[in-house]
């Protein structure tokens, strides 16, 4: 039995993850071009230059294709809270419904309706109100990026909430302290800030191609122009938002920071790795390379001289640091958990007395929660090599993309590009980099914080619906299938169309 | 002032709520139904054309509907999101198919090098057409007719086998669609969703070949929906039903349950019957006199029906997701909804509704100021 829900679950997570990894192909670039094209619409209505019209039109036309799939891959995402994750949806639906239901309403419907101006508003709505439709999208997409990360970040660090014993669920008791809490807006500015590099790469990509190509000239300056300056300054956004998911993380997920560090053993005055390598077996491992000295300590808790945790001093406790070992929670969990039942029992059996004794054993002990559920103290450590290569990496590519838009915007405004091949051939593979990126950021941030599916009170495991495993890689493989065979197809035609070029703004072709 | 709501009162506005969503996304799944009806009506690529695009700059509008139809019974009935949706796997996952490969076909089916070809994305369409309305029709005969599920939120506490809500079922959902009543639910919205079709087409096309071909299939499908209509309708009404004590909340098998909350709710009475009739005058004047009004009245009359439904469904003591399993672990909508707080919360929420609803109406009369023909689909870049 044991074994046949280990099965299920990985199949869960191995499904969810698929699905979220395909919508977050699309998404970053939603919310990045979505910007640009209303910025260029916009001098389009400012200079009635039907130069830029066209400009307007042929980056209109490849958001248009990316659009669509990326609402293809959406909708699936939100129905499988309650499909795959069937008792999660229970548990914290109280407080998790609520940012997708507001997204719906506030978001998905302002980004559709304008979406259906902005393409086919050209000779059916006046210029203005067009042009605002663009800004509308704009605004819209990004509005549903904030919603789902505020429901995601409350995942990471659940605040707001007070856990009741008669429904066996959590409630909320504050929806401000959750759609403000820091965790959400840091994950709200790094991702969709992180989301305008994606879609000013995408420009600068095919623009530096058209430029070795030698076509289309004009065009392909000017854009690059605009990207490169909306890049140059999300860029500086994102690793400053950056430092402050990573501050946060620190403060609220431990383990995850460790993991993203390879810190086995904790620290006071902590070296931050710039790059390295983790080597060494079991209990011996450590990460070596080139390290700044103190500033992990700084970076987590503003003070050089903090002591940083690692996986070993959360797994075993460390009482000098006030951390409780792992073994010690896991067995105030389960008393948590047993003292919910019988409180239970007792309520339905009329016996007051020992109700209200069990309902504050089970509420002493309430934050271990979560522990209770597992049966080796190893069990809570997430794959740390895993995160620690994503979190260097994409890092490291957040200084290097500041390193490329400041270059091209030199070369840009000496009018040097066109001469300069091979800053040209960097940047069109600059955007797979973006990507890579972008991804590896949510491998950071979920694999960093496996297992919990919410952050101590909920483990993954816990949290599946009650499926056979053949019905859930049936569906697996029928996604996996599905989608990879959109995705070319998205690709063919994108490609196709940029080919195309963009005189009469992007038609079809 | 939702502030002082009691807790029941904030249940009842909510799903109210949730009639109103499923209401309109009925009304507005004329997407679909126009999505079955490409081939039939269309003779040459040039007709199709038009159809496609005509319905075109809406889907996205009922996709968005469907979407937040779903995100909003999260908030508010999350007992139902996990149940239902866990449960009933495969359904669930068949409808989600559908609207993955529809979301795609409009833009993708006329572009070069699209890897599948034109004619794969119209049958992407056919499909969803066709599986999206029969099943969604199918979910909900369930609220009628029950599906065989348990709940126990205590399970929570068994380390090794913590569901809380189980199907009793391997087929996962799919047995629903073998019940005559959820069958008769899920052919009456697929042939009402080419009757919408039809009459949308009516209204927002200038073609007169193609407006007399919709007026004259209109005649056909419409009886063909009365039937399944009210094959429903009578099966429902006679049948026995879902009945909650409500001192206890214990639930029982009442005779003729829906036929007393009909009769027990007048005003829902009232809503029914000029839904009917709205629907049959929308009808009758789009087959008789082609006229572009029919939509109008029979988009409003589908909005009154599926209410009203689904106010019997949940309403007056009633459950409205029953467990032909465990009776008692039947969903009603004071067991299965959200907690007070969250409710109160959503509810300021839903005051932005109206607004929503005023720019999507502003900007439809925008777009469908002129008619979709042929010249004017020549002339737009971005056609489907
Ligand atoms: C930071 C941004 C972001 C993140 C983290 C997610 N999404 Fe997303 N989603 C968008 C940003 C976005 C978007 C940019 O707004 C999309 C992409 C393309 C589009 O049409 O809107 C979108 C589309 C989209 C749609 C289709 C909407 C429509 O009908 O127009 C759904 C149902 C979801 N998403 C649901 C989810 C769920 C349940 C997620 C998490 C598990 C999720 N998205 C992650
Ligand atoms: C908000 C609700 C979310 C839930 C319930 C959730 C749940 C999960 C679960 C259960 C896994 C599997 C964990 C594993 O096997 O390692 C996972 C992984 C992942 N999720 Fe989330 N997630 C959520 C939000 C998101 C969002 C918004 C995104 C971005 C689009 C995202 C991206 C990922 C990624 C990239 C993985 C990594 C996959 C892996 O290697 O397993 N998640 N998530
Ligand atoms: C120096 C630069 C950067 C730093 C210090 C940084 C730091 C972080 C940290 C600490 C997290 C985890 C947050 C959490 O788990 O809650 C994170 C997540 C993420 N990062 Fe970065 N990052 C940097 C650059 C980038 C770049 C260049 C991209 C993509 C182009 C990117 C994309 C993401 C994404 C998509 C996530 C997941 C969403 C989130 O949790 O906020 N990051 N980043």
């Amino acid at each position: 039995m044991a074994e046949f829900n280990l099965a299920l679950v990985d199949w869960s997570r191995a499904q969810f993850a698929l699905t979220a990894l395909y919508h977050w192909i699309f998404v970053p670039l939603t919310l990045g071009l979505s910007f640009i094209v209303a910025f260029m619409h916009t001098i389009y209505y400012k200079t009635g230059d039907v130069k830029w019209k066209n400009m307007t039109k042929f980056w209109m036309k490849l958001f248009g294709i990316n659009f669509a799939i990326g609402v293809a891959t959406g909708i699936i995402l939100e129905f499988e809270f309650g499909t795959n994750w069937s008792n999660y949806s229970w548990f914290v639906g109280d407080i998790f419904g609520a940012p997708l239901a507001i997204e719906g309403i506030l978001a998905f419907f302002l980004e559709s309706t304008f979406i259906a101006v902005m393409f086919f508003g050209w000779e059916r709505v006046s210029k203005k109100f067009h042009m605002l439709s663009s800004w509308l999208v704009a605004i819209g997409s990004n509005l549903s990026a904030l919603w789902i990360l505020i429901a995601n970040a409350w995942m990471q660090n659940p605040v707001g909430m007070k856990f009741n014993p008669n429904t066996a669920r959590n409630e909320m008791v504050n929806f401000f302290e959750i759609a403000l809490s820091p965790t959400a807006v840091h994950k709200f500015l790094h991702t969709v800030s992180q989301a305008y590099i994606i879609g000013a790469l995408f420009v600068i990509a095919i623009s530096a191609w058209f430029l070795l190509k030698k076509r289309h000239i004009d065009f392909a300056k000017k854009s690059i122009l605009i990207a490169t300056i909306f890049g140059l300054l999300s860029s500086v956004f994102v690793v400053w938002t950056g430092d402050g998911s990573a501050n946060d993380v620190a403060q609220t997920q431990p383990m995850k920071l460790a993991a993203m560090e390879g810190l086995y053993n904790g620290e006071t005055n902590a070296d931050l790795v710039a790059i390295g390598i983790i080597t060494g077996k079991d209990s011996n491992k450590k990460v070596i390379g080139i390290k700044i000295p103190g500033m992990l300590s700084w970076l987590s808790f503003r003070d050089v001289n903090a002591f940083v945790a690692g996986v070993n001093d959360i797994v075993n406790g460390n009482l000098e640091q006030g951390i409780i070992p792992t073994e010690t929670r896991m067995e105030k969990g389960r008393i948590a958990i047993d003292a919910l039942a019988d409180y239970t029992v007792a309520k339905r059996t009329n016996d007051m007395e020992l109700a209200a004794q069990k309902l504050s054993e089970f509420e002493s002990n309430y934050e271990h929660f979560g522990y209770g559920y597992f049966n080796n103290k190893k069990d809570i450590v997430p794959n740390v090599p895993f995160t620690f290569y994503s979190f260097h990496i994409m890092a490291g590519l957040g200084f290097l993309f500041i390193t490329l838009f400041i270059w091209l915007l030199l070369a840009s405004l000496k009018n040097k590009l066109e001469k300069n091949k091979f800053l040209l051939k960097i940047s069109v593979w600059s955007i797979l980099f973006g990507y890579i990126a972008s991804m590896l950021g949510w491998v950071v941030a979920e694999v960093g914080r496996q297992p919990w599916t919410i952050q101590d009170i909920l483990p993954v495991q816990i949290a599946t619906s009650n499926l056979s495993v053949g019905s859930v890689q049936a569906t697996f493989f029928l996604f996996l299938g599905l989608f990879t065979i959109l995705l070319i197809a998205e690709i063919k035609i994108m490609l196709t169309q940029i080919k195309a070029g963009p005189d009469e703004g992007g038609k079809n072709v | 002032m939702f502030n002082n709501f009691s807790y029941l009162t904030l249940q009842q506005y909510w799903w109210i709520i949730i009639s109103v969503l499923a209401a309109v996304l009925v009304f507005l799944m004329f997407v679909q139904g126009g999505q079955t009806l490409i081939w039939q009506l269309a003779k040459n690529q040039k007709d199709r054309s038009i159809l496609i695009n005509s319905i075109g700059r809406k889907w996205d509008l009922t996709f968005t509907t469907l979407v937040t139809f779903g995100g909003a019974f999260f908030a508010s009935f999350p007992l139902f999101y996990s149940t239902s949706f866990g449960g009933a796997y495969w359904v669930w996952m068949l409808i989600l198919f559908s609207f993955i490969i529809q979301a795609v076909s409009y833009e993708y089916r006329t572009k070069a090098n699209n890897l599948l070809g034109t004619k794969t994305y119209d049958i992407f369409l056919l499909i969803n057409g066709v599986f999206a309305t029969i099943l969604i029709g199918v979910a909900v005969g369930t609220f009628f007719t029950g599906s065989e599920f348990s709940v126990d939120r205590m399970n929570i506490t068994n380390v090794l086998d913590p569901a809380i809500s189980r199907w009793e079922t391997p087929t996962h959902g799919l047995e629903a669609a073998f019940n005559i009543v959820n069958l008769s639910l899920g052919l009456a919205v697929l042939t009402l969703s080419r009757v919408l079709a039809m009459l949308y087409f009516i209204n927002n096309i200038d073609n007169d070949k193609l407006v007399r071909r919709a007026s004259k299939q209109l005649k056909l499908c419409s009886v063909a929906f009365l039937v399944f209509f009210l094959l429903f309708v009578d099966l429902v009404l006679t049948k026995d039903g879902f009945a909650v004590n409500p001192l206890t909340k214990e639930v029982f098998m009442e005779n003729f349950k829906y036929f007393h909350n009909l009769i027990e709710m007048p005003i829902v009475l009232i809503l029914f019957l000029i839904g009917v009739v709205g629907v049959l005058y929308g009808i009758f004047i789009g087959a008789f006199r082609s006229s572009g009004k029919g939509i109008w009245f029979a988009g409003l009359g589908t909005v009154l029906t599926v209410f009203s439904l689904f106010i019997l469904a949940g309403f007056n003591n009633t459950a409205f997701y029953p467990s032909t399993f465990d009776l008692q672990s039947s969903l009603t909508i004071e067991n299965a909804s959200s907690s007070k707080y969250t409710l109160t919360a959503m509810s300021f929420v839903s005051l932005l509704v109206p607004f929503v609803i005023a720019y999507i109406w502003y900007t439809w009369r925008k777009l469908s100021a002129r008619k979709v023909s042929e010249a004017d689909i020549a002339n737009d870049p971005m056609k489907y």
